[in-house]
């Protein structure tokens, strides 16, 4: 196979899933309490798409692989500490607010444009990579709404696998209701991928990936564009966690059967 | 809470984050430190917690599930970090603070973790501060983790030092092994036969080769060496039996036995030949001299790293201590507190926390300095040799000079002019460093792991019954177990005391303590709430102690500072690494506060983070100084023969009879005198008249100021406590606790 792709993965930084998340609200609408300080990681769904990603390069010599990240960048640069070690890719990053609440095509604008303004990335060989959720606020359309604006039409959600075909066409798997998978075959380039989590275990930390990938970070972190994204077009009424439940109840010698009907019905009620 | 105190700064919101401790311990400058330490993160809290998790810990064997631990090392860069990158590594330079780093975080779940990665660079060590270039060459290659496109297994190393087997009488000071001449054809390499019996040896269920100090045998080789045995030699390479060690059950340690050929290529650094004897290069305690002091520092952190990790999986256990009890509602102080409600929680939580940040930044100040060493020991010995002086007295002679002018540096003042030409002197530069590396790393070793040991005990009680079972999370009795080999292994307290009651009363570093002491009244000028005065006025009291105790005798006119006497030389070695650690921990927040504005990350809660850590600077200096008090108290008292009531000695009480007629030209004299013989002979019922303080009055003003130096330390402790009843945890701690894997 000697068709390199040109792989933009976009992704952004989440609190550490560990971390206590409290929403509170702030003179530029809501956000999570000390988010700055929090440690961060790169969004879990975004992180399988690099992965990914990767993954495909290396079974096409000659891709390449770009992440493009928006965030606040001495976070980002944290972050890369670590995402770094993982695979070989390019960092664009954008100075920008940390946070999941900014609206969804505003963050799309800028995306689409970092984008399009990358040196040397050839569109008619472009696979577009992202997460079809984010740890951070599952809004779920600001990969789409990059695709639309960059004119790409054929879009993929819920991605579990990609198998390239010799002439750039493809196969994928996309997740559909009842844990089932629909299988699509693209005539081409350029697509639009919204990764689930994919098929591939997280690769381990490999300080020497790191080191070569850092050539490129740093530099790239200290000359990365600042923006600011514009809220007004969206306005949250209210932001709460999603409410957790106890109600246990200690019952002896309840039959399998029993205890399935009463998930059931419980579920129906929910 | 009992006392309140009002911070005008708004409690720390989180735990301190890895851009804090960057700061700190001051590699966020340093993109590859801060890779090793995600990748060594990674391996330690994932692989390694699972293993201790599924109950690896409970065998004594090497098991495929501990080997595979190694080549997690590997995958991750752990073991690379040791090399150079044209050998496989990804880090240039001195990698005192990488491997520190390194060990630091695998300790951080669990110690015998952290010694098995140790334990293969200390097999290496040697090679590497002293081997031919040759055996660098050879063995760094091969223990390189394979690079894309090898196919090969890295060889792993063991060191083998003097461990007697105990109960037969051994000296440890004494080599196990013996070195003679195999066979010497003229002209030819000689081959040597090595017997070395070794006991307690880390790596060794698995180690391809081993690093094994020896004593001459033979009149034909002189003195000691290190030798290098590999596993293919010819003869006996007998690994022994499996150690039943109580603790760091995920590093392999056994007592094995060798009876080896092996070429007189294999002593470390290489010899020469004279008059038909063989000479090695460097003899063995050369050799451990150059490793020791540099691989000592890393297992002191490996208990701070312990006491630090100890912190949140407690502060979780006490808010939640409570709840799913009946009736107890969320939103209510029993909720959400827990435990936190009551001060002596938090007071000894505190106490544990401030002792883990004294500890690690005494261990990453004493790696760091030896970083900065490594280049500059080359320099020294390139000046030197260029001036025609080679070897060790030789070397010491001739640097006796560059001691005063480093003494007559230190004193000073900063504007004057004699300043430049001093520190522009390499060798001046050298002896500084030298004289602090000296006494930093068994400080290190010693108070990390020593004081570690009873503060995790302390960790273990915060936890109650939960504490000292399998299932406690953060592992927290296997941490305390582990400190203990931590004081132990890798040369233990008593070895570590003797050589600071050596270097710690060097000129230079008298000198250099000095200054320092001055320093901290300089910072305690700009920040008082750091607890630095507090340590300047213990640092007086220390200095004044020493020299006194260095001129003093005992009742039988015995010399006090002796040697022989490590009731004095110990004790006062012990009361100094509470005052190095705790300046060390008091510099690094002053660094935090300096830079931290600087990363928007750290800058975002600085204010609040610098105030925190001050407090518990302040608290851990207060505690430090309680120490150095009670200890130079009873050296300089304790060695006073106490007054009797016998003849000769109530010599100094009034009699009766003498009070009456004294009253009546001094009224009130009577109520004064508290040692008064009655006439009958009885006297009040005590061991005799007070000791009189002749001599000691200074000691008794420094010692008296030193207490008042206390005020605020409580209140600073007050502070620190409500911070951490309020500071923001993960919901739960990254990596599992046991139970079925």
């Amino acid at each position: 196979m000697s068709n390199p792709l040109h792989i933009v993965v976009c992704a952004g930084i989440v609190p550490d899933p560990l971390q206590t998340l409290e929403p509170v609200s702030g003179p530029h609408g809501p956000g999570l309490k000390n988010e700055m300080v929090l440690p961060a990681v790169l969004d879990p769904w975004a992180a399988s798409a690099l992965y990914e990603a990767a993954h495909l390069a290396a079974k096409h010599p000659g891709s390449k692989v770009w992440l493009v990240a928006l965030g606040p960048k001495a976070k980002l640069q944290q972050v890369m500490m670590t995402v770094a070690q993982k695979a070989g890719f390019e960092l664009v990053p954008v100075d920008g607010p940390i946070g999941g609440f900014p609206d969804a095509h505003s963050t799309a604008a800028v995306l689409a444009e970092t984008i399009s303004a990358i040196a040397g990335l050839d569109k008619t060989r472009l696979l577009l990579f992202g997460g079809w959720e984010s740890a951070s606020r599952g809004a779920g359309i600001t990969l789409q709404l990059i695709g639309e604006i960059l004119g790409i039409t054929d879009q993929f959600q819920g991605v579990d696998r990609i198998d390239m075909r010799a002439d750039c066409s493809f196969e994928v798997l996309e997740r559909v209701e009842g844990g089932m998978h629909q299988e699509s075959v693209c005539a081409g380039l350029p697509a639009v991928l919204g990764w689930a989590t994919g098929t591939l275990a997280e690769p381990r930390n490999n300080p020497q990936t790191g080191m070569s990938n850092m050539r490129t970070i740093l530099p790239a972190l200290q000359k990365a564009r600042p923006v600011a994204l514009s809220g007004d077009s969206l306005r949250y009424v209210a932001v709460s966690l999603p409410r957790q439940q106890r109600a246990t109840r200690v019952v002896k010698d309840m039959s399998p059967d029993e205890i399935a009907r009463e998930l059931v019905e419980w579920m129906g009620a929910e | 809470m009992g006392t309140v105190s009002v911070s005008e700064v708004k409690p720390m919101v989180t735990l301190p984050g890895d851009a804090v401790r960057a700061i700190q311990w001051r590699f966020a400058d340093r993109f590859d430190l801060q890779m090793l330490v995600a990748s060594a993160r990674g391996v330690a809290r994932g692989f390694v917690a699972r293993l201790v998790a599924a109950g690896e810990r409970n065998t004594h064997e090497w098991t495929p599930a501990k080997e595979e631990m190694l080549q997690e090392f590997d995958r991750a860069g752990v073991t690379a970090a040791f090399m150079e990158p044209e050998e496989g590594g990804f880090i240039s330079g001195p990698k005192n603070l990488a491997l520190s780093l390194a060990a630091f975080e695998l300790a951080w779940v669990d110690g015998g973790a952290a010694t098995a990665s140790l334990a293969g660079f200390l097999a290496l060590a040697p090679i590497h501060e002293r081997g031919t270039p040759e055996q660098v060459a050879r063995y760094k290659k091969l223990s390189a983790p394979p690079q894309p496109g090898e196919d090969r297994e890295p060889w792993r190393g063991a060191f083998a030092l003097t461990e007697p087997i105990p109960y037969v009488g051994v000296d440890t000071g004494m080599l196990s092994g013996k070195v003679r001449v195999a066979e010497w054809t003229e002209g030819e390499e000689p081959w040597l036969q090595v017997d070395k019996r070794g006991r307690f040896i880390t790596n060794i269920a698995f180690a391809d080769f081993v690093t094994a100090a020896v004593n001459s045998d033979d009149p034909r080789i002189k003195g000691s060496c290190i030798v290098i045995l590999e596993e293919g030699d010819e003869g006996i390479f007998d690994r022994g039996t499996p150690t039943k060690k109580l603790v760091h059950q995920l590093s392999a340690t056994g007592d094995p036995v060798f009876n080896l050929k092996v070429p007189a290529s294999r002593i470390v650094g290489g010899y020469t030949v004279k008059d038909g004897t063989m000479i090695p290069n460097f003899s063995h305690s050369e050799v451990i001299e150059a490793v020791f002091r540099r691989t000592r520092v890393p297992v002191g952190l490996m208990t701070a790293a312990k006491l630090l990790s100890a912190v949140e999986p407690v502060i979780r256990y006490q808010r939640q201590r409570f709840r799913g009890a009946e009736g107890l509602n969320p939103g209510s102080l029993r909720y959400e507190q827990g435990i936190q409600q009551r001060e002596d929680a938090l007071h000894r939580l505190v106490d544990v926390w401030a002792a883990g940040e004294a500890a690690a930044s005494l261990g990453f100040a004493a790696a760091r300095l030896f970083d900065a060493l490594e280049p500059l020991e080359k320099q020294k010995t390139a000046i030197l040799k260029e001036r025609g002086i080679q070897g060790g007295r030789a070397e010491m002679k001739a640097l006796r000079e560059s001691e005063e002018r480093a003494i007559e540096l230190l004193s000073l003042p900063p504007d004057d002019r004699r300043r430049a030409e001093l520190e522009a002197d390499r060798l001046v530069d050298f002896v500084l460093m030298d004289s602090e590396a000296n006494v930093l790393c068994p400080a290190t070793k010693l108070w990390n792991t020593g004081h570690g040991a009873n503060m995790l005990r302390e960790a273990v009680s915060l936890m109650g019954g939960y504490g000292i079972t399998e299932d406690c999370p953060g592992f927290l009795g296997n941490k305390w177990m582990d400190a203990q080999l931590e004081a132990t292994y890798e040369g233990p307290e008593a070895v570590q005391r003797r050589q600071l009651t050596v270097t710690m009363t060097g000129e230079v570093f008298l000198a250099q303590f000095r200054a320092w002491a001055r320093e901290m009244r300089r910072i305690a000028s700009d920040r008082p709430g750091t607890g630095a005065c507090t340590l300047a006025s213990a640092m007086g009291l220390w200095l004044w102690t020493l020299n006194y105790l260095r001129k003093a005798t005992d009742p039988s006119g015995g010399k006090l500072y002796h040697g022989q006497r490590q009731g004095v030389t110990f004790a006062l070695a012990d009361a100094l690494c509470w005052l190095l650690a705790s300046r060390a921990q008091i510099l690094d927040v002053l660094e935090l506060e300096k830079r931290g504005a600087d990363d928007p990350v750290v800058a975002e809660d600085l204010a609040a983070t610098v105030q925190f850590l001050s407090d518990l600077c302040h608290i851990q200096a207060a505690q430090s100084a309680g120490e150095v008090s009670r200890i130079c108290g009873e050296l300089v008292f304790g060695y006073n023969r106490h007054p009797g009531w016998d003849e000769e000695e109530h010599r100094c009480c009034f009699l009766a009879a003498e009070l009456d007629e004294f009253e009546e030209f001094m009224p009130g004299i009577a109520a004064m005198a508290v040692d008064v013989v009655a006439a009958d002979g009885s006297h009040p019922q005590k061991a005799g008249p007070c000791a009189g303080c002749a001599g000691s009055s200074e000691f008794l003003r420094l010692q008296s100021k030193l207490t008042t130096c206390l005020t605020g330390s409580r209140l600073a402790k007050d502070r620190a406590a409500d911070t951490v009843s309020k500071v923001m945890i993960p919901e739960a701690l990254d990596y599992p606790a046991a139970g079925p894997a």
